[in-house]
């Protein structure tokens, strides 16, 4: 029952976060809201039971990397952004697709509900503990994950040297 | 355990370690004026009550009745809310520290930690991530002092909170880093867990050394990072960039006034209770120490808080002794320093202790 109405609190603070995220003027509100949608996923992770990935996404996600959109956005001391009416493009083209891409997800998981799997929210569950992601990471899925590694340190090193470029 | 007695420790708890902390962070700046007046031949505060001993209290209800001043042009959310956010993130890594093992009072059993859970056949645990929340929970602390600089809306301000930014970003992963060496030899994110595997002492060959079992002997090189990256986590000298007075005015609370700069000093001070308390847990066996059987039944319940007390204030000491005798980093000196040497070293530290571990087993 706790559960339950945790996890509809964090839910409802996520998705305000998300729309307070758009609505927002002053990239510096988008980005503190970026900050709340993450806390409240980790919030949900902890939920389910995945501690160490609930742990992991406000270390890296809230703590590191929103720190450093702050950063930048101090740095470069970006004002209120202009508002437009918005484009025709995304009148014509754009409306239907939002409404299409939700009908086909919302269809798929109405329909598929019973083939889908799911999580006990409220027992005790083992799939994220730390010990058990471990396994994974340096077992399983070793190859994929050692090549992320790799592909995120020419991504480094790529904006390094565009960086450092002179001209 | 009953939902209900839980509920009654777990606030009596969180009632006693907050006054125990709020105390001993007001102390410590009494502590504090008092060893650099020693260690610069002055006396310190001496009018306030015998030895001034009342100064703190004197200094929080001047705190109090001074002028909450909102400066004009202020972005006034963030600006509020700054200062709270800083406090209320140092406070919270207090809650998974534990103090001491067990204290039993009318025949309930408790963990001395505010997130220990007795069970109901009488184990106890504690939240079995302890030490990421601590580092979450200071990774968020970063933007009380990053929003400070920003909302004040005055150029000290906001390039005390892009140093404050950077430099603790930068000295983030070089702290994370050095304590992955103690997780390699506990095995375990715990932190109650991390002090029981330090009981006892080394035996090498089949001898036993007499040394204790403290991490700080195999990791004294992962002890060092993890001081000198938390020294520079808390904005301390010789890393207090942030707050160099004679380039800054006061970095990025220079617009702050009144409670919210004193909330600001709290934190920081409780900060430097939370690096002393992880310092202790992690490199010096937490609350372990000699047994003395001499002692009363009361005496050997108090005595594993008494070595931790002990130890930690050690360390709170270490903080004082250092900031009379170090002069202030240059800023590029700083940040070479951390991403050039620390990490470097950090990661090598890494690597030698996996080697160890992987071949003992």
């Amino acid at each position: 029952m706790v559960h339950q109405v945790l996890f509809i609190v964090f839910g409802l603070i996520c998705v305000a976060g998300a729309i307070n995220l758009l609505v927002q003027r002053h990239p510096i509100s988008s980005a503190l809201s970026l900050v709340v949608v993450m806390a409240s996923l980790a919030l949900i992770y902890l939920l389910l039971g995945a501690e160490f990935v609930a742990a992991i996404q406000v270390i890296v996600y809230a703590g590191a990397i929103m720190v450093l959109f702050v950063f930048v956005i101090m740095l470069l001391n970006a004002g209120a952004e202009e508002r437009t009416r918005g484009s025709r493009m995304a009148l014509i083209v754009g409306v239907p697709g939002v409404i299409i891409l939700a009908g086909t997800v919302g269809w798929m998981l109405v329909s598929g509900s019973g083939r889908l799997g799911g999580v006990n929210l409220v027992g005790p569950s083992s799939f994220g503990e730390t010990h058990a992601i471990a396994r994974l990471l340096f077992k399983e899925f070793l190859l994929p994950f050692e090549i992320t590694s790799v592909l995120i340190l020419i991504a480094i090193m790529g904006a390094v040297v565009l960086g450092k470029r002179e001209n | 355990m009953d939902t209900k007695t839980f509920i009654i420790a777990a606030v009596i708890k969180i009632a006693l370690v907050v006054f125990i902390m709020l105390t001993g962070v007001a102390y410590t700046t009494w502590l504090e004026r008092k060893l650099i007046g020693r260690i610069q031949n002055r006396w310190g505060p001496t009018r306030v009550g015998p030895f001034g001993l009342l100064q703190p209290l004197a200094d929080g209800v001047k705190f109090i009745l001074k002028e909450d001043l909102l400066p004009d042009y202020v972005h006034k959310g963030l600006f509020i809310l700054a200062p709270m956010l800083a406090l209320v993130m140092s406070l919270i890594s207090i809650a998974v520290i534990p103090f001491g093992e067990t204290i039993t009072i009318a025949g309930h059993t408790t963990a001395l930690q505010i997130s220990g859970i007795t069970h109901a056949g009488g184990g106890i645990s504690d939240i079995n991530i302890g030490l990421l929340i601590i580092l979450g929970v200071t990774s968020i602390g970063v933007y009380g002092v990053a929003l400070a600089g920003w909302s004040s809306n005055s150029k000290y301000s906001l390039l005390g909170s892009l140093r404050a930014s950077a430099q603790m970003i930068s000295y983030e992963l070089a702290l994370g880093l050095s304590l992955v060496g103690i997780l390699l030899l506990s095995g375990t994110l715990s932190l109650r867990e991390i002090v029981f595997s330090q009981s006892g002492n080394w035996v090498l060959g089949g001898h036993d050394t007499h040394v204790p079992h403290w991490f700080i002997f195999p990791q004294i090189v992962g002890f060092f990072i993890y001081l000198l990256a938390a020294y520079a986590e808390t904005n301390r000298i010789p890393f207090d960039m942030p707050e160099a007075e004679t380039e800054l005015v006061a970095g990025y609370h220079t617009e702050y006034s009144s409670m919210k700069f004193a909330m600001f000093f709290m934190a920081e001070y409780v900060n430097m209770f939370t690096v002393a308390c992880l310092a202790t847990l992690l490199f010096f066996g937490g609350w372990h120490g000699p047994h003395l059987g001499f002692l009363p039944p009361i005496g050997q319940a108090l005595l594993p808080v008494v070595y931790f007390a002990a130890k930690v204030f050690f360390f709170i000491f270490l903080y004082i002794w250092i900031r009379g005798t170090l002069p202030r980093f240059r800023y590029d000196q700083l940040m070479a320093f951390g991403w050039k040497f620390l990490l470097p070293l950090a990661i090598a530290n890494i690597i030698v202790t996996s080697l160890i571990v992987a071949w003992g087993a």
